[in-house]
């Protein structure tokens, strides 16, 4: 392998090098990813049935207006999500963003307990008062609904 | 009237920009000097239009032209002039307005400091500079243009979105936008030279410096961003591993491995194949990054309200400049680019396993950022990729960088043996790591292999990169004392390094050993963290100049002595009907103190968050070492000396290759 020509040598040791360098992220990577993907289900695939009771997922919609619902002692704080059509009811203990309020659309990640209500363990929060989250406009227009006419306006 | 000369302005640059990429390119091809001639001033007088256009929104914004649409959308009578203007590039349509513009400052940099080069080669890269320019002129004009009337006028302006009210955002955006453009010089350069067919040292030489000044704003930049999104956004976090943030993170990531890669290339002439794809990816990357802030593609915590056709606008010009790029690459490549070999123990091999490290980080990180994008254009559903993933495969992948930083600095060019760098390095190597692991044993109750790793890597790139100055020194029989004697493209080197190491210690510390509660808290209630006990004195209201704010005064004690009073206000601003937290922190070398108020709740109390976060500081303090450290790099008087005597350096660097 020494006696290679020096031209040979180079791409081999370049090719091993990334070759290793691949395989390592390549491992690295799937067995991370696997872990980590977090799909998107809106609130009436969940009445469904379509969304895993066994990982992690995200959920997005309107937070129905008179929903929210504060523990007098703690920060635990439920609130119904909607596409329209279908609710479904979000706990969460922590804090909820600044824009987080009724009638505004919002993303949460967390999991579906057996009695199909989502336990957030983030709500996501956004930059902009106008900005509605694409999954949830889409959500919105799979349930038939029409986006809030304010929101169509920031999109222009 | 004045602001129709702004449109006009802009119209005319397009004009020059088209002048200016079309006639030097095609006069560099056909020989014609007269065309080639025209790239400088095109160039110039394009500048002078893009700053016109420019001074006249930021005018429009400080006499608050409300008939302006943008204006209208973005400020307001009683937003303070300060951040009236730098409103400028609050939104969309200004920012675009403000990448033009520095890459335009960009392009008479390039006309200013290419007198050396031949007419040839730079109206090639001027040209290509231009065109980029047309391609951002025309997306400006076309679906973003700032000086678009409103009739009529409103009374009042919709204001500035409170969270870019702030001293972070006046800097932050001109800094990154001037790091993430600058590779379009490296970019143009690399063109320039495939088009030429003369990927030569004295071209690897050329873009060192200007690669180098890129990066040190590129890091600036970033450190900015994650030090106004750690006290603006009130969640106590430094990064998230964010789609935006990742935007920018890869091109730096690409221009780390640039600059290593430019090193051997220039200096033996190697690996020149890899060292123009990295520019040509750095560069893509950078106009990716624009993509996905620009497009509303993605679901991030920095998208705002966007239009769908800007994002396709933006996806055009990079599938042309990727496609381009890459055919040209194919194309010119096997003629212009022969390599050099290496030996198994040389600093060229370091340097290759740092930028093959440090670009398949990258490429984790873009699977990572765009695979939700990939599978739903497949129409496989809606997904995102959670943060643990990032951590899990980044973290990793910087381990064999930072092993591999202190041999490279240290080994020799062409071939090293072994056992040198054994014998230099073999008490640094095992020293590091029981330093490491003391170090954490008398720092905190816990060990975990995360932080003596981290810790340990630290010391070892700080000690090897002592090591390799002190043998510097000896090289020239000196002692410390002379360290200003260094050239200073190796101090830069090593103080950038040193920064890298800073910078792992920071976020290795706070990873680890940081603490928070989010707790519900009336006047008079205390909580203890950390060996703290913060005290809720009182919350008041307060009038500012365009909001009205709820403000906490909480003390802080320890063993019953006060350390430090924080403030944190939850502001309402009216004209947006939009809430805002300012969070509290006093910061210190070795902790930060931080809380921020969260929501009113019943009875007077509301949701309070309070952070401990131990060494976050050392973060951002590296990556000012790392910048330090490329601004002393670029400055060494070798490229000025080398590109006054350009015509020599080619001769020698041609000799020296036949050798």
């Amino acid at each position: 392998m020494f006696v290679m020509n020096p031209k040979r040598r180079k791409v081999l040791f370049t090719i091993i090098f990334i070759v290793m360098g691949m395989g390592l992220a390549t491992a690295l990577a799937l067995k991370a990813f696997q872990e980590n993907l977090l799909y998107f289900y809106s609130p009436m695939q969940i009445k469904n049935g379509e969304a895993p009771t066994n990982r992690a997922f995200r959920i997005g919609g309107l937070v129905v207006d008179g929903s929210v619902q504060r523990d007098q002692q703690s920060l635990v704080v439920s609130f119904d999500l909607t596409d329209t059509l279908y609710n479904v009811t979000v706990n969460y203990d922590g804090i909820l963003p600044d824009l987080f309020s009724e009638g505004q659309g919002i993303v949460a990640n967390g999991r579906l307990d057996e009695d199909g209500i989502f336990k957030a363990t983030q709500v996501l929060a956004k930059h902009d008062e106008n900005y509605m989250p694409p999954e949830v406009a889409q959500a919105l227009a799979d349930a038939g609904a029409q986006i809030p006419t304010d929101h169509l306006k920031a999109q222009k | 009237m004045i602001v129709e000369l702004g449109h006009f302005a802009l119209i005319l640059a397009l004009c020059m920009a088209i002048i200016q990429s079309i006639f030097p390119v095609a006069g560099a091809a056909m020989g014609n000097v007269v065309w080639m001639s025209l790239a400088r001033p095109a160039a110039r007088v394009q500048f002078c239009l893009i700053a016109i256009a420019f001074a006249i929104l930021m005018y429009s914004f400080v006499v608050n032209d409300f008939s302006v649409a943008y204006v209208a959308a973005n400020s307001n009578s009683l937003l303070p002039v300060v951040y009236r203007i730098s409103a400028v590039w609050g939104a969309h349509e200004g920012s675009l307005l403000l990448w033009t513009l520095i890459l335009s400052i960009w392009t008479v940099a390039v006309t200013y400091f290419s007198r050396n080069l031949s007419d040839v080669f730079s109206a090639r890269v001027i040209g290509v500079m231009g065109l980029i320019s047309t391609g951002f002129l025309l997306l400006l004009l076309m679906t973003s243009n700032p000086f678009e009337r409103y009739f009529p006028a409103p009374m009042d302006g919709g204001d500035l979105n409170p969270l870019l009210q702030d001293f972070g955002l006046i800097i932050h955006p001109p800094i990154l936008y001037i790091g993430y453009i600058g590779f379009s010089v490296v970019f143009a350069f690399a063109i320039a030279a495939l088009l030429g067919g003369q990927l030569d040292s004295a071209w690897a030489r050329w873009s060192r410096p200007w690669t180098t000044i890129t990066w040190m704003f590129l890091t600036l930049g970033i450190a900015l961003g994650s030090w106004w999104a750690y006290y603006e956004l009130g969640w106590g976090g430094w990064w998230f591993w964010d789609p935006v943030e990742n935007a920018s993170f890869m091109p730096w990531l690409a221009g780390t491995a640039l600059i290593h890669s430019l090193a051997a290339t220039e200096k033996r002439g190697v690996f020149k194949n890899w060292t123009v794809l990295l520019a040509i990816c750095a560069f893509s990357l950078s106009l990716l990054g624009t993509f996905l802030v620009r497009s509303g593609v993605l679901t991030s915590v920095h998208a705002f309200a966007t239009d769908p056709t800007r994002g396709l606008f933006i996806l055009c010009l990079l599938g042309i400049v990727i496609g381009g790029s890459l055919a040209l690459y194919a194309w010119r490549a096997p003629t212009t680019l022969k390599g050099g070999s290496i030996k198994l123990v040389s600093r060229e091999t370091f340097l290759l396993i740092n930028s093959v490290f440090l670009t398949v980080a990258m490429a984790t990180v873009l699977l990572g950022t765009i695979y939700p994008l990939i599978i739903e254009a497949f129409g496989q559903g809606k997904l995102s990729v959670g943060e643990p993933y990032f951590n899990a495969v980044f973290v990793p992948l910087m381990v064999p960088v930072a092993v591999v930083i202190g041999f490279g600095a240290q080994a020799r060019w062409g071939e090293d043996s072994a056992g040198r760098l054994w014998r230099h390095f073999r008490f640094a190597l095992f020293g590091s790591v029981v330093l490491g692991f003391l170090m954490i044993v008398m720092l905190a109750e816990s060990t975990m292999f995360k932080t003596v790793l981290g810790v340990s890597l630290s010391i070892w790139i700080i000690w090897s990169i002592l090591i390799s100055m002190r043998l510097r020194l000896q090289q020239q029989q000196q002692g410390w004392y002379a360290l200003h004697k260094l050239p200073s493209r190796f101090s830069g080197m090593c103080l950038a390094h040193i920064g890298f190491a800073i910078t792992i210690i920071g976020i290795t510390i706070t990873s680890q050993y940081s603490s928070e509660v989010h707790k519900r808290m009336g006047p008079g209630d205390t909580v203890e963290l950390a060996g703290y006990s913060f005290k809720l004195e009182s919350i008041q209201q307060k009038q500012g100049p365009n909001y009205q704010a709820s403000e906490a005064l909480m003390r802080v004690y320890r063993n019953d002595k006060l350390v430090t009073s924080l403030y944190s206000q939850k502001r309402h601003y009216p004209v947006r009907d939009m809430p805002m937290t300012e969070a509290g922190i006093d910061s210190g070398l070795t902790r930060d103190l931080y809380i921020s108020l969260g929501e009113p709740l019943d009875g007077g109390d509301w949701s309070i968050r309070i952070y401990y976060r131990p060494f976050v500081r050392w973060i951002w303090f590296g990556a000012i070492f790392m910048a330090l450290g490329a601004l002393l790099a670029a400055l060494d008087k070798r490229y000025r000396i080398a590109v006054r005597h350009k015509e020599t350096a080619t001769i020698e660097d041609g000799l020296a290759e036949k050798a």
